[in-house]
């Protein structure tokens, strides 16, 4: 099974019917077999707080949610992720590229990554990191720690998990 | 007629269906008019409201009605593409347009000026967009209730907020009786 697959049947499996995706080169593979999915509503979203919303919607409608999008989406919805989604008690799987890790060819990603970590430990939200095409074994026992604790959860994957650019 | 005079018109008509109420005033407002299980009230994130109104009425088939008002959807503009390239017609979506940001002490927002957000809306793709006068509210929000149609309403009123207390329910209990009464049958 291809990566992109594997996610896809992981997010399946744990009943996450509504994704919102903001493009990515990375993950295009991902969200391109997301909207092929005929077991999820692919809604894609204009920015990464617009999404945190219908997600939150989506969720209280009894889908259980998940959002892809880059790193720098981090920087656009730190309110949202505070007043929203953790004060409200959401659950939120977060997927997310990674960029300006090692193998980055564009300086700029690196000013954002260098921030992503700090960022997401100071949000006290749980941070797992796919480095290693074997890490994505993991996606399925963090999806379910997701709807256990009703929390946003981010998933990072960088560039050599994605085998480069 | 302001904002208040408007939720007090149509609180008989909405209170028992599903409503995403806007951050600060509005929300406030609404909350001490008629509170209600079925309303969601935002407590923070400016912009939100119709996006998570919209996601609630994708994945399930009761009515939402999300209020909003004219500042919020300036914030948050990519809302309406999304709105009418996805289907939802249980989804109503009321802009109460005052011309003015009303939580922060009204100050004029672009919509009073040279910017339509019922043009927008229509521009956007959105087509059952009806833009009436504050009086007219529960009249088009009663036709779109009836209707099975996505529906824009933008409200024109004047600016104002009557002096409402802050809203003091946890977060958690507001969402928890929602939810219930999205999922009762
Ligand atoms: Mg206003």
């Amino acid at each position: 099974m291809s990566i992109d697959k594997k996610i896809v049947a992981d997010l399946v499996a744990n009943d996450v019917g509504f994704v919102t995706t903001v493009p990515c080169k990375q993950l295009a593979g991902v969200i391109d077999a997301i909207d092929k999915s005929p077991d999820i509503l692919h809604v894609p979203s204009n920015k990464e707080d617009e999404g945190m919303g219908l997600c939150a919607g989506a969720f209280m409608g009894g889908t259980r949610p998940a959002i892809i999008m880059q790193n720098t989406a981090i920087g656009v919805t730190i309110n949202t992720l505070v007043t929203l989604t953790q004060y409200y008690r959401m659950p939120l799987p977060m997927l997310i590229s990674y960029r300006g890790e090692l193998g980055e060819p564009v300086a700029c990603q690196v000013e954002m990554a260098v921030h992503t970590k700090a960022l997401l430990a100071q949000l006290n939200i749980p941070t797992y990191h796919f480095h290693h095409e074997d890490d994505a074994k993991e996606l399925d026992a963090i999806l379910k720690h997701t709807f256990m604790c009703n929390k946003p959860v981010a998933i990072l994957t960088d560039a050599t998990f994605w085998k480069g650019y | 007629m302001i904002r208040s005079e408007v939720l007090k018109e149509i609180a008989p008509v909405i209170s028992d269906q599903l409503v995403v109420c806007n951050i600060g005033i509005p929300s406030q407002e609404l909350h001490m008019i008629d509170d209600q299980p079925s309303n969601f009230y935002m407590l923070g994130t400016m912009g939100l409201a119709s996006s998570i109104g919209f996601g609630l009425a994708m994945v399930q088939n009761k009515k939402v009605i999300a209020i909003d008002g004219d500042g919020s959807v300036l914030t948050n503009l990519g809302t309406l593409p999304t709105i009418a390239n996805n289907k939802a017609d249980n989804f109503i979506l009321l802009i109460i347009d005052n011309g003015s940001y009303g939580s922060t002490g009204d100050q004029p927002t672009y919509a009073g000026m040279n910017t339509s957000l019922t043009e927008v809306a229509r521009a956007c793709g959105c087509e059952n967009v009806v833009e009436c006068d504050a009086a007219d509210t529960k009249k088009e929000l009663e036709k779109a209730l009836a209707g099975s149609q996505k529906t824009i309403i933008v409200c024109k009123c004047e600016s104002g907020n009557v002096k409402v207390p802050v809203i003091t329910m946890d977060p958690v209990v507001i969402r928890d009786r929602f939810m219930k009464q999205v999922s009762a049958s």
